[in-house]
């Protein structure tokens, strides 16, 4: 379990990191995880492994129970700087009653930073999305797809180091979501942070990360992390290739282990 | 090659022009089907309530009937305006009332809506007093209220504040808790102060809310400050409708008792109209509950 780039320290790491309910579950148990420069990591596995917990120890949501959590150099189980961290729900989380550009400057203006000198930051990362027209419309009037695309613009707005994602496009139709999965990855590339990406796709998740940690229910933990080492940008000959088809097996077998406990080979 | 380029986009257009009509000639036709609509709205109620009212007359004057038993709506419009100044008055009075009412119980049901969702144990222990005051029928309290408040006017409004603060409190509090949870997390993510969370996403969840308790406690506040009156008697410097209606009551004016029941309704009738058209005006552009739906 190590980062990409093993030169640089990893952005975040977790030490047998658990969370317990207060009603005595076990939601997450002894994770250990290093988040690296650049990573885009996937958290797959069936509902109530944890994914989604352990989504939230990173961003400071939920307390850990046991365990160690470090944000490069800071040894707090918090994150260095709020500024340092986008969320993206699987609802595309908007404010009904204002506008997009209302909707995306949010996050600055809750740091202090006035409409007039987020006015380009903001505008910038509507056309990151291309929805630099949208700027002067309420959500109602978007579609789903557009909704989330102004969500990712929402949590990109402070230039995150680490963009944590839970299951954004579960919600949305299967030719939107190949298409934001593809512009996703080119924000990705071009801007340098690192993702953190809840789902419970086998072929999302390799599609999109270059880590996949396969997680286990009951209670939530990891049993197995594959690395997809295939070069970006990957598009529709990526996702047609016998190469991706054999990740997908590989993804699954081990994804099937953690479903019953078995290898189903054998 | 070059005649085919030509003619098709136009046999196109022409093809288009006879299947489909035009944006504009869609966006008139919508015009027309909203406008007929709307005058319907308006023309369906007004003819209705004009036949009830010429029935009503046409009765009364058909069999005779005396006007101490049952007036003629012209008689009652007659009444009206003869008696305006004494009426005028006391619309005057019941409005004052009313809206003194309505405006405390904005300020005290926001006030103490906001204190119950910050503090757990205010909501605890002050909710059941609230539920109290609601539960008791106003009419029970006021005889006590008109007894320990000593200025009536003050004892009135006392009276109609109580039946109009709470669907302002209760609305208002479940508003402020009905904040998607999501967006909380966001503005805890992005370590919002707690009044940023008020100010940009409390406040907003709980609007929608907020204008339904306040429409319900516009028509309250008037039956709150009507009761209050009845309960109070014809005492008091000032007085308002609901003594007009007593006293002729006891001198069996009957045609005054309608003129001034008329000033009541059509009092709560503008009420409603104007809470109406401010939620749409505040809600419109976002809630579903005041968009136009697309049919």
């Amino acid at each position: 379990m190590e980062s990409t780039t093993p030169s640089t320290p990893p952005l975040v790491t977790l030490r047998n990191v658990s969370k317990r309910f207060a009603n005595g579950t076990l939601a997450l148990q002894g994770m250990t995880l290093d988040i690296g420069e650049h990573d885009f990591i996937s958290f797959l596995g069936p509902s109530g492994c944890g994914k989604s917990t352990a989504l939230r120890l990173i961003a400071g949501l939920t307390r850990l129970s046991s365990g160690d959590m470090h944000w490069s150099g800071a040894n707090t189980g918090k994150t260095q700087s709020d500024r340092d961290l986008g969320f993206v729900f699987q609802e595309p989380t908007l404010m009904p009653w204002a506008k997009v550009f209302d909707n995306v400057w949010l996050p600055l203006k809750l740091a202090g930073m006035s409409r007039d000198a987020a006015a380009p930051v903001v505008q910038q990362v509507l056309e990151m999305v291309g929805l630099s027209r949208f700027a002067d419309v309420y959500p109602r009037e978007l579609s789903g797809g557009m909704k989330m695309r102004v969500s990712i613009a929402r949590a990109l707005v402070t230039h995150p180091r680490l963009l944590l994602m839970d299951e954004p496009f579960a919600a949305l139709d299967e030719m939107t979501r190949i298409k934001l999965n593809n512009d996703l990855l080119a924000i990705w590339r071009e801007h340098r942070f690192s993702v953190v990406f809840v789902t419970h796709s086998v072929y999302e998740s390799v599609y999109l990360s270059n880590r996949i940690v396969v997680m286990a229910a009951r209670p939530g933990r990891v049993i197995d992390e594959i690395r997809i080492d295939e070069p970006y940008p990957r598009g529709e000959e990526f996702r047609t290739s016998s190469r991706y088809n054999a990740h997908c097996t590989a993804v699954s077998q081990s994804l099937h282990g953690a479903l019953h406990g078995l290898d189903i080979d054998h | 090659m070059a005649s085919t380029s030509i003619t098709e986009p136009v046999a196109l257009a022409d093809a288009n022009a006879d299947a489909v009509p035009s944006e504009a000639a869609l966006r008139a036709h919508e015009d027309k089907l909203r406008r007929r609509e709307s005058m319907l709205r308006i023309v369906a109620p007004v003819v209705i309530i004009a036949a009830l009212l010429l029935l009503w007359e046409w009765t009364v004057r058909a069999n005779n009937i005396p006007h101490y038993i049952l007036p003629a709506p012209s008689l009652i419009l007659r009444t009206l305006f003869d008696n305006w100044d004494s009426l005028s008055s006391a619309l005057w009075f019941t409005i004052k009332l009313t809206l003194l009412a309505l405006g405390a119980a904005i300020v005290g049901g926001v006030l103490l809506a906001i204190a119950f969702a910050l503090f757990k144990w205010v909501e605890i222990g002050l909710f059941p007093i609230a539920v109290i005051l609601q539960v008791t029928p106003i009419i029970a309290i006021a005889p006590l209220i008109l007894i320990y408040v000593s200025n009536t006017t003050a004892a009135l409004l006392l009276c109609a504040w109580i039946v109009a603060f709470f669907p302002i409190l209760s609305n208002t509090v479940i508003g402020l808790k009905s904040a998607d949870s999501n967006l909380r997390d966001l503005f805890q993510l992005y370590k919002a102060s707690p009044w940023q969370t008020f100010r940009y996403l409390l406040a907003p969840s709980a609007l929608p809310y907020f204008m339904a308790g306040l429409k319900i406690a516009g028509g309250l506040s008037l039956i709150g400050a009507v009761v209050a009156e009845f309960t109070a008697g014809t005492a008091g410097k000032e007085t308002g409708l609901a003594s007009r209606i007593l006293e002729s009551s006891f001198r069996t004016e009957i045609p005054m008792m309608f003129a001034a029941l008329l000033l009541v309704s059509l009092l709560g009738i503008v009420i409603f109209i104007v809470f109406a058209a401010l939620s749409r005006l505040v809600l419109g552009h976002w809630h579903e509950s005041e968009m136009r739906r697309e049919r």
